[in-house]
Formats: C-alpha cells, structure tokens, sequence
C-alpha cells in the first residue's frame, strides 16, 4: 500500500480517481499457507496457470515451462496443488 | 410582482422539481409524498421537463437509483416519508459517503408500529446520522424556497453532501396556501448547471466509486466527511442570502421571533412554529417575554447559532416531535441542551414531547410548555425533566 495518507490528503467520497490501481493491492498478504514449486517433479501441464482465481502463476509460455507462483497476489487457496496431476510438484506449506 | 398560486407542500415541491428540471428522478411513492411524486410525473408525461423518471420497486432501490445516476454524473432528486425512508437506510448512508449532492423532499410521517400515517418526525430523526443535511419547512412556501435552496448547497463544490428537505406531513403536504413562486428562468439561473465532479461517465478520466476500505483508510474517510458537514453551515447561510436577493424572503440556519427581548422561548422544528407565533403572540399581548427559535437546518447542527440565541434566556422549552426511545428526551432537546452546556451563561431547559403520529398541537399547548418553563426557572430548580403536551393520562 505504500505510505498511508492522511484525512486531509484523500479525494471526497472515498473515490479513486485513476484507473488500473488494482494491482497495487497486494492481497498476497491475506495468505496463511502458500504454496511451493518442486520443479523437479512439474509436468508443465500448466493446470494451476489455467485454476488460479488470482492469476497468480507465472509461465513461460513460449518455451512452454511453469516458471514460479506470484506471491505478490497468491491468496493461498491451495486450488493449485489439489489440481496438480504431478504428485509432489506442489506442496501447500504454512506461512511464516 | 411575483406570482402566486394556491399549492399545498406537494404540489409547491413538485412545482420547484419542474423549475429545476433534473436529469433523473427515481422515486416510489409512499403516504403523504405521494401526491409530490405523481405531480412531477405528470410534468414528465406532458414533457415540460427533461428528466429521466425511473419507477422502480421499492425506497431501497429508489435511493439506489438515486446514487447510480448522481455518480454517473447527474442532478438528482428524490421523495419519501416515513417507512419508505427507512427501507433506503443503508442506501442513505452511502450516498453521504460517496459525497453525492442528491436531494431528497421528505413529508415527515410517523413510522410504524402501530401503522399511521400522520406527522411526527420519527422518519427524518432516525435518519439524522446518515451524513445528509436536514431542513426543515415551517410551510408549503417553505418547502418551496428550500428544494430549490437545497440544490445549490448540495451541489456547492465545498459542501457536496446530499440534502433533506421536509416539510410536515399532511399538515403541510396536503394543506393548500398561498405560495410565492419564482418565474422558470429565475430558478434555472439562480441553481446554474450542474458542477459534475468526477462523473463516472467521463470514459476520458475512468474513476472508482465505493471501493472496500478497511481499518486503513475508512477512518480517515469519515473524518474527511465530518469536515465537510462541518463546513457547509456558512454555505447555507450564503445561499439564504442570495435567495433572499431574488425572492425577498429570509433564510437563515435558524429563525428567532420575538425573541430578542424574551426571557423564556420554546425551540421547535416545521409547521409547530406557525402554531408557536400565534401563543407566543398573544402571550406577549399578556405581557409574557417569550419567543420562539425556529430550527430550520438540522444538519449540521447550528451550535454557534444556539448558543447566541438561547444563552441569554431564563428558560427554554425544547418541542420534540419524535422520541429517541431510551435516551435522555428528544433528540432536539439533546443536541440543544448538549451545545448549551459550556455557554457563558444558560438557561434551564425543559423537553416536551407531543404530535406523535399526528396528535395536533395547539396554540394552548404552547403556552402551557411556556408557563412550565417559566414556573421551573422561577423555582431555578427542574424536577421533572420530560414532559408531554397533548397526551391523556
């Protein structure tokens, strides 16, 4: 969120007057477990890419590879790893 | 010479909505507005106005309506009364926080239960913390001057907060009067067009309206719209003045009436201030220093004004026309008695609640609420804080 205005900083109205800010909301940090990449074991079928709800899953797609998880914005639902066909490619663990 | 027409305060609001010609108007209608509401349809039917009328299926979405169509970038206006402005409650609150400069005619009627259908001032009081300004009308005239005064306020771009206007239910919204009324072109010059601040359909500058905010910002939010209620009283009292420049009638936040010499005053809001002039009269033909401060706007409350108007008095007598169950009298006698608190020098100050659900008030009742005051500051002690006028034992 960066530096926190005051009262007298802020537009009436609670409005938000630029478009495109969402992405300066890191809901990362709402996560109480998060997931981890064995890249090891990764088929690269890309299922958690395509299940992510927060478009948390970063891939290569030109040489076709699973590259990491967005922490910035993985809320930790865990829909990755029950997805995953790969036994052991991703683990959910707990956050600390 | 300015016109004059007979028009009770439905038809005198409805005729004000005509001159301010607004883009939208989302509305259901509810007893005693409806009358209000079914006027301005008919002027949107004969296309004398240009406003887009939704008919929608509740208050709730009426209000809805409302905020979408102000945040799109319109002037907006609406009317209710009694249940009708409690079902937009959450909807009331919303519009205040998005800073939206709606205004809303309301023909103050008791809420259920029991089912009534008759003034008291229940509807708007139970409103009174949502963020809007409230002011009240002591007639059709009134009601008049003060819907067109209103979007001037709300729309004022240090003030953008949205405005109640009321006027008592049936006794004035059904009652026809003699009114003043403005020529069309007088009226669209003294509202001007309208200050859009960020409109939602400006696509050029795409803008978010009620975004969640959370323990980090939502705090900071209130504070900012505590500023700005705080802040329109000194609007008000301008607009009053300018409107008293085109109609030669005076608009304050407060009225007094004889009260400059008085030593004992009743403090009472809408049509009871009619009913007070003519006790306070012929108390004064006895003889009675006595006045009357009129409450014209609510909201924000007047503190100042209060505190120069009643400190000199020996004794008040504060009129609530609705109850805050539970508390400590009515809710005009706690904000007054609250401001008076820390005056220079205050007066002892009783509370009267009457009118529920329509009880009429009469110009006896007053000066017995008079008498009591003077009876207590003789004594210079109150025994009983609370009373009641017009109500059988």
């Amino acid at each position: 969120m960066g530096e926190l205005k005051g009262w007298k900083e802020l537009i009436p109205g609670g409005i938000i007057a630029e478009a495109g800010n969402a992405r300066e909301y890191k809901t990362g940090d709402w996560r109480t477990e998060k997931p981890e990449l064995n890249l090891e074991k990764c088929i690269n079928c890309f299922f958690c890419w395509a299940y992510c709800p927060d478009n948390a899953v970063i891939v290569d797609a030109e040489a076709g590879k699973m590259v990491a998880f967005n922490y910035d914005y993985c809320k930790g639902c865990g829909i990755c790893a029950s997805i995953c066909p790969a036994k052991g490619a991703i683990t959910m663990v707990e956050e600390r | 010479m300015a016109k004059v027409v007979g028009f009770n305060g439905n038809a005198a609001v409805a005729y004000a909505m005509k001159q301010i010609n607004p883009d939208v108007v989302a509305a259901y209608p509810i007893t005693p507005q409806t009358d209000c509401v079914e006027r301005f349809a008919e002027y949107v039917s004969e296309g004398v106005v240009d406003t887009e009328f939704v008919t929608v299926e509740s208050e709730h979405s009426a209000m809805s309506a409302c905020i979408g169509a102000a945040a799109a970038g319109g002037r907006v206006m609406t009317a209710t009364a009694a249940n009708g402005l409690a079902f937009m409650w959450e909807m009331l609150y919303i519009a205040a926080s998005m800073r939206l400069p709606i205004v809303m005619m309301v023909a103050n009627r008791a809420l259920s239960g029991n089912i009534n259908i008759h003034c008291d001032h229940s509807d708007t009081m139970g409103a009174r913390d949502a963020g809007w300004i409230h002011l009240f009308s002591e007639n059709a005239q009134e009601a008049y001057d003060n819907t067109i005064q209103a979007i001037k306020i709300a729309e004022d771009l240090g003030v953008r907060l949205p405005v109640m206007v009321t006027q008592d239910g049936f006794i004035i919204s059904h009652a026809v009067e003699r009114v003043e009324i403005l020529e069309d072109e007088e009226v669209k010059n003294f509202i001007g067009s309208y200050p859009k601040r960020y409109p939602l359909l400006d696509l050029e500058h795409p803008v978010t309206y009620g975004p969640i905010d959370l323990f980090d910002y939502y705090f900071e939010h209130k504070r900012s719209q505590i500023e700005a209620i705080d802040n329109c009283l000194p609007v008000i009292e301008r607009v009053g003045k300018e409107f008293e420049k085109l109609s030669g009638r005076q608009y304050g936040l407060l009225e007094g009436y004889r009260l400059e010499d008085a030593e004992y005053a009743v403090v009472a809001l809408g049509s009871t201030c009619g009913t007070a002039r003519e006790a306070i009269d012929s108390l004064r033909e006895q003889g009675k220093k006595v006045g009357l401060l009129k409450m014209r706007c609510f909201r924000p409350f007047p503190r100042e004004s209060v505190i120069k108007a009643l400190s000199p008095l020996k004794g008040v007598a504060v009129l609530d026309r609705s109850v805050s169950f539970g508390g400590f009298g009515g809710p005009l006698f706690t904000e007054i008695r609250s401001a008076l608190y820390d005056a220079p020098s205050r007066p002892l100050i009783i509370n009267f609640f009457y009118g529920l659900g329509g009880r009429d008030i009469y110009p006896e009742d007053i000066e017995k609420a008079l008498g009591k005051i003077e009876e207590v500051a003789k004594v210079g002690k109150i025994e009983q804080h609370i009373d009641y006028l017009g109500l059988r034992e």
